[in-house]
């Protein structure tokens, strides 16, 4: 079977509007791994055991199971206790949950990075826990892990094709779609691989420049 | 009631799938690993950008955009393969990219005076690598390929989508005979973390074994 160029105007704008979600889902899951990647890492860090130990093992199992089955669990067991999401909201959560349990690790070691000291000097200008880790703690530990951070969100936007198995309409499942109603698969599943290489390799040039601009750890 | 004896069956005959996909895969992937990791390093230019097109390829587009590739794209170039031989090809493919890197950089990690000791006691490049640099590369990647072979274990349930019957496609079976989501779903949850426990345990090993010969060594 040839390529056919003619074809592939003619689902561009389908694909264009798969390709709108796909970015949505990103940036939506990419906020709430940020949010609650940070909320892991200071589980992880509290005083009490039971919470760390508990958080610790719940991120271990996500991180050990993968994410399309997670994905289902949001989507089909969520519902008999009640909760219906609408699938995009599904897959947001289910992106955005597995991936906390990574950015975890980073906030951590970016945490970790912060010198004793710094704490120290916080309890002795008498500030209390939330004001040391809003104005100390934070401050200096997250700028070098933006580039480690950003690394994981392009792994994200790669993992988005997964939330085609729950009925989202993205760029994978708009390509699917058009692929079994023409019953022609080179064109859109070659451009679907076009498109992700595209935004990856420009992203990979973003990366290096935050990498130049805030991985500087040692002034 | 229903008889879940018989739908465990299928969940363990799915587990056997995911297992065989996960060692056939981690095989291949190992192969590519060195192959593209070891001519990234190469002398000469044709060698390292394959290697170097092979693994921005293969880490720019998402498992899953691959594996349908793989499965609906190639049987028109003329290249048929079943469902099986598909989720190896891509997972070990894509597996294999990451994998790479880290043979790349625990070869470089290796001390320059380790090359130029070979280099005055007039051994081979094969004999360098072979005997001199392979040997302390190896431990400083098992830790990373732990990682990778636990992605690819994760990695495996995405086949169920091209219709091969692992663990969670037989999930999918269970729930639409049952009507059931919680049980099937949970069950292959604790057998995918169960299988990823398993291979850090084995790598753990792999790695403490491997160090051993190294007492001394290193300094």
């Amino acid at each position: 079977m040839e390529w056919d160029w003619e074809f592939v105007w003619q689902i561009m704008p389908t694909l264009l509007e798969g390709f709108k979600i796909t970015i949505l889902a990103t940036v939506l899951g990419a906020a709430v791994a940020a949010v609650l990647g940070l909320a892991i890492a200071i589980a992880r860090r509290s005083p009490v055991t039971a919470i760390s130990r508990t958080v610790g093992f719940i991120c271990e199992f996500i991180r050990g199971t993968p994410l399309l089955v997670q994905l289902y669990f949001i989507f089909y067991v969520l519902p008999d206790i009640g909760i219906r999401l609408p699938p995009l909201v599904a897959g947001v959560i289910g992106i955005g949950l597995h991936y906390a349990t990574y950015t975890a690790e980073v906030y951590r070691a970016g945490i970790e990075n912060v010198p004793r000291g710094q704490w120290e000097a916080a309890k002795a200008a008498n500030l209390t826990t939330r004001q040391a880790w809003i104005h100390v703690v934070l401050p200096q530990a997250v700028p070098p892990m933006i580039p480690a951070l950003a690394n994981y969100f392009i792994a994200m936007f790669k993992e988005t094709p997964l939330l085609s198995a729950i009925t989202v309409l993205e760029l994978m499942n708009q390509a699917k779609s058009i692929a079994n109603s023409n019953y022609r698969y080179i064109e859109p599943m070659t451009l679907v691989g076009v498109f992700f290489l595209a935004v990856s390799l420009v992203s990979v040039v973003g990366l290096r420049w935050l990498e130049e601009r805030y991985a500087r750890m040692d002034d | 009631m229903i008889d879940w004896s018989g739908y465990l069956t299928l969940i363990l005959e799915g587990a056997l799938v995911t297992l065989q996909l996960t060692v056939m895969g981690s095989a291949l992937a190992l192969v590519m690993a060195f192959l593209a990791g070891l001519g990234r390093l190469s002398r000469f230019f044709v060698v390292r950008a394959l290697a170097t097109t092979y693994i921005e390829f293969f880490r720019g587009t998402s498992i899953f955009v691959q594996l349908f590739w793989v499965y609906f794209v190639l049987p028109f170039a003329g290249l048929t393969l079943t469902p099986l031989q598909a989720g190896v090809l891509a997972l070990g493919l894509n597996v294999g990219a990451y994998a790479a890197e880290v043979v790349r950089g625990a070869v470089k990690a290796v001390g320059r005076e380790q090359t130029e000791a070979c280099v005055a006691l007039n051994l081979s490049r094969y004999q360098r690598m072979r005997h001199v640099i392979l040997p302390q590369a190896l431990p400083l990647m098992l830790p990373t390929f732990c990682n990778n072979a636990i992605e690819l274990l994760k990695g495996t349930a995405v086949v169920s989508l091209i219709s091969l019957t692992d663990l969670t496609f037989q999930a999918q079976v269970v729930r639409a005979q049952t009507g059931n989501t919680l049980i099937p779903f949970t069950t292959i949850l604790i057998l995918y973390f169960a299988m990823a426990w398993a291979i850090s345990i084995g790598m753990r090993w792999l790695e403490r074994r491997m160090s051993r010969s190294l007492d001394g060594v290193r300094t």
